[in-house]
């Protein structure tokens, strides 16, 4: 991987030198300065249709593995020896986060290499760390182009990156910035004071839809299952076959939105506190409604219910992951409690299934 | 709205003793779990805790211990299939900027 910090000839070749890397001739890149010999991108701070087109693209789980910058030190305005440095994560979002607020600040920017992750997962990781900020700082010779030693680093960054530590190996200070790269400017304009606001992770309706479509594309194979039981459970494949197999195929393929995209939306009322509880009181309460709408027998209804509560219980605990407020003993006891009640939901339900099918029945 | 999960909290210690009552903790908590009073860090809402490990890591007076740890099953369950502590794989996980994911 090429350093922003690699030595060119001359100015003018290092404009050329620069502009010429294939890594650098990006859209949000707009210019090159050059301070000190070196040659620093600059920054556009205006995030381009492409960009928001890109941000849809990620959300939804495609072109996931290259959405990432080049590491190293970029600058947004006009910076100078006293101005900022604020540090993000080579994650395509996190990174137009931060540029997208830095309108009309003059600031650098140092990108850690964190694998394309983004700031809190990395952090979680450690890639977005002590050591690779340590060598980062190292790498772009940060502290030949400003005359203080302070880094604004994004507030989840903590989870990565002892400040002690930090200052002990290095020299430089953290300030922890907001949590929201957004509230940057206020907390700029008020002095660097942070409001309560500004320090608390958030988990809207809106950030809660939109961490929803990666489960949803990830779960297409729980849907291709739920198919596939429908159509087994239509059979024989005489005239009525779609009778009994298009209701079975919207209670079970239709536990992937319901796990998926309704479950996050409704997580805070939803009852419990596991969420394999919620997951699975809601798939049940699917699986209810659509028997009594298609007016299933009742072997048939309490199959569909047994089935559902696990799958959407899984789909449920899988979200934690998404979640900005589950710690990890509870989500072991969750995993560990949950296994066998979930395993036996599933198997008595797929038996009544085949019972509510047999002659007779 | 303050969400609250299992367990939260509960591997978080505070030693009151070694506290020097900087405040930073305060500082990188994302759940307003600390606040500082009379010159000493307290645990005001340990319910609200999600074990990050950030107040920990980052407490110049080694007052604070948490065991963190990513709150995420899916990692949990990787790690149960792969015999090791809770991984997130190789991949990066999905596409998730400011929810905490593995």
């Amino acid at each position: 991987m090429i350093d922003l910090v690699r030595k060119p000839a001359g100015p003018a070749e290092r404009q050329a030198g620069f502009a010429a890397l294939s890594e650098l001739q990006v859209p949000w890149i707009e210019r090159f300065l050059v301070v000190r010999g070196r040659t620093v991108p600059v920054l556009r701070t205006r995030l381009s249709p492409r960009d928001r087109l890109g941000a849809v693209k990620v959300r939804w789980g495609f072109g996931r593995g290259a959405y990432r910058v080049l590491p190293g030190l970029y600058a947004a305005g006009k910076p100078g020896p006293d101005s900022p440095v604020f540090v993000t994560a080579n994650y395509k979002l996190s990174f137009d986060a931060l540029r997208s607020s830095l309108a009309g600040i003059d600031g650098w920017v140092l990108v850690l290499d964190t694998k394309g992750v983004n700031v809190w997962c990395a952090a979680g990781k450690g890639t977005f760390g002590t050591g690779e900020l340590v060598s980062r700082i190292a790498k772009t010779r940060l502290g030949a182009l400003v005359r203080h030693r302070e880094l604004v680093l994004p507030q989840l960054g903590a989870t990565g990156v002892s400040a002690p530590e930090l200052a002990r190996r290095t020299g430089w200070r953290v300030v922890w910035g907001p949590v929201r790269a957004r509230d940057i400017r206020p907390w700029l304009e008020a002095g660097r004071v942070k409001t309560e606001d500004m320090r608390r992770i958030t988990f809207t309706l809106r950030e809660r839809l939109a961490v929803a479509p990666v489960e949803l594309v990830h779960s297409w194979p729980l849907a291709a299952a739920g198919l596939v039981l429908a159509a087994l459970y239509g059979l024989p494949a005489d005239g009525s076959w779609s009778s009994r197999a298009l209701p079975a195929a919207v209670l079970l393929a239709g536990l992937v939105p319901v796990g998926a995209l309704a479950f996050p939306a409704l997580l805070p009322r939803l009852p419990g506190r596991a969420f394999s509880v919620k997951g699975a009181v809601l798939g049940a309460a699917w699986a209810a409604a659509c028997a009594a709408f298609f007016g299933l027998s009742p072997t048939a209804s309490a199959s569909g219910i047994l089935v559902a509560a696990p799958v959407t219980a899984f789909l449920g605990m899988n979200f934690t992951g998404s979640s900005t407020f589950t710690c990890q003993t509870g989500a072991l006891a969750e995993v560990e409690k949950g296994f066998w009640p979930m395993a036996a939901s599933l198997a008595a339900g797929l038996v009544l299934g085949v019972v509510s099918r047999a002659p007779g029945a | 709205m303050r969400y609250e999960y299992l367990m939260n909290g509960g591997s978080l210690h505070l030693d009151p003793d070694a506290c020097v009552g900087c405040g930073d903790c305060v500082d990188v908590c994302p759940h307003g779990v600390f606040r500082v009073e009379n010159g000493k860090a307290r645990i005001e809402d340990r319910g609200a805790c999600m074990e990050c490990g950030a107040c920990a890591l980052n407490c110049p007076a080694s007052a604070l211990s948490v065991k963190a740890g990513v709150g995420c099953a899916a990692a949990i369950i990787l790690g149960k299939l792969r015999g090791t502590a809770p991984s997130c794989g190789d991949a990066p996980c999905a596409g998730k900027d400011q929810a905490g994911c593995c």
